[in-house]
């Protein structure tokens, strides 16, 4: 128990220690440790980083996909008033097809008819004649009773 | 002098004091002690050997982890490593204020080297002072006056080499964050202010130097009556009948030393911390 130049000793080993330690193992070591503890930080920010991007795109899908889904009931309904709307304009082109056909077999008729008529008036004045020669027995100039003949047959 | 046929318990006094004399250069020849208390022409070899011997190994294990550090893929050892500089790490970011460098390492230091030489107590006292005592004899030498004390924390040198260091930095820090005359102030007005500043200066000067004794007695004391309580183990094996109590509380005290062997290194390291924290505060 007593004080003895081991102290001088003791004390410049255990200076030495400290200075020895502090270069090869504490610095080092903490710094190695502040790195690994900002990689484990870094890593999990990506990671939530990533769930929360996940989120979002998952998000973003179903929006897509309400969108599309909107877009085809759109472009169905849109077809369907389209074929409407063509059944109708058929049915319109039809029905005026119809009227005109009827129209100019209307026209084609009452051509047929007034031709027939003028024929008739032709033949009606010839049988006149005739009838009336049949009955006088004699011929009729047919020349000087046209303007008759032809009042006659207008009246037809 | 005891005669080597004879059971050690015959002469437990001599025995005892065998124990607790170092291996010295420039003792007395006769009482192998020192010439006064404080002697510094006597030199503790063992003492010295030892501590050297462990700091060898602390740094050499330190180097070798520090070499080959591998954040991504540590090996055992240096997880245990780890595991102690975060442990000192945690302790100086809740005790020391601010930051300095150099408080990690001095904690480190302390409380792994204290650790290794207090455990240096739980080698069986006689196993390597016997060995040395035959070793010696083979080369002539008279066993009895070999001496080995291994321990080195049970010497007052080791223990005020590392407290005066310590206080050597607290009022190296002082003068350096306060300025000379804020560490002289300190002195003249803590803590009863100006009109007793007599009281005050010595009221102060025995804080102060209450820190490295205080710190240094109480590792000294407690490995010392450690070491002390196996010798006293030791002198058990007079008999046959109460070797098994010998065994017995050997083994009991072993396993409490090892509580207080860390736990001295631990307060030793926490204290210093605390001064060294104490001596960067500015407001006082």
């Amino acid at each position: 128990m007593n004080i003895t130049a081991t102290l001088i000793g003791q004390m410049l080993v255990f200076a030495i220690l400290i200075w020895f330690i502090k270069a090869v193992l504490w610095e080092p070591m903490i710094n190695m440790l502040e790195d690994r503890r900002n990689r484990i930080a870094e890593g999990l920010a990506a990671a939530e980083r990533g769930a929360h991007e996940q989120e979002l795109a998952q998000e973003r899908a179903k929006e897509t996909l309400h969108e599309a889904k909107q877009q085809a009931a759109d472009i169905v309904s849109q077809a369907q008033r389209r074929a409407g709307e063509i059944v109708d304009e058929a049915k319109h082109a039809a029905r005026e097809e119809g009227e005109r056909l009827k129209a100019a077999a209307q026209a084609e008729i009452d051509q047929e008819v007034s031709r027939a008529r003028e024929e008739l008036r032709k033949q009606v004045s010839t049988v006149a004649v005739q009838g009336v020669e049949k009955i006088l027995g004699k011929e009729i100039d047919a020349a000087s009773h046209s303007q008759i003949l032809d009042e006659l047959a207008s009246q037809i | 002098m005891s005669n080597a046929a004879e059971p050690i318990s015959a002469h437990p006094v001599e025995y005892i004091q065998h124990h607790l004399t170092n291996w010295c250069i420039g003792c007395d020849p006769v009482t192998h002690k020192p010439a006064s208390i404080v002697d510094f022409s006597a030199f503790f070899v063992d003492t010295f050997l030892w501590s050297v011997a462990l700091a060898v190994l602390f740094g050499w294990a330190a180097w070798k982890v520090g070499k080959n550090l591998d954040a991504d893929k540590p090996g055992p050892f240096q997880n245990l490593v780890e595991a102690i500089v975060e442990f000192v790490n945690q302790q100086v970011k809740d005790i020391f204020p601010g930051s300095n460098p150099y408080i990690g390492p001095i904690g480190l230091t302390i409380f792994v080297w204290v650790f290794l030489m207090n455990t240096m107590d739980l080698v069986p006292v006689d196993l390597v002072p016997g060995f040395t005592a035959w070793v010696a004899g083979l080369f002539g030498a008279d066993p009895h006056h070999v001496y080995m004390k291994i321990v080195p924390t049970t010497n007052l040198d080791t223990t005020f080499g590392l407290a005066l260091v310590v206080f050597a930095m607290i009022v190296y820090y002082n003068v350096k964050v306060k300025g000379p005359m804020g560490y002289i102030k300190q002195y003249l007005f803590h803590p009863f202010g100006k009109f007793l500043i007599p009281v005050n200066i010595i009221m102060t000067a025995i804080e102060e130097v209450a820190k490295p004794v205080s710190l240094a007695l109480r590792l000294f004391g407690n490995m010392f009556a450690g070491e002390l309580l196996f010798l006293l183990i030791a002198l058990l094996s007079f008999s046959y009948f109460v070797l098994p109590a010998q065994v017995a509380l050997g083994t009991l005290w072993a396993i409490f030393h090892i509580l207080v062997i860390t736990l001295q290194a631990f307060i030793f390291m926490l204290l210093t911390i605390v001064y060294l924290g104490l001596a960067h505060q500015t407001d006082h």
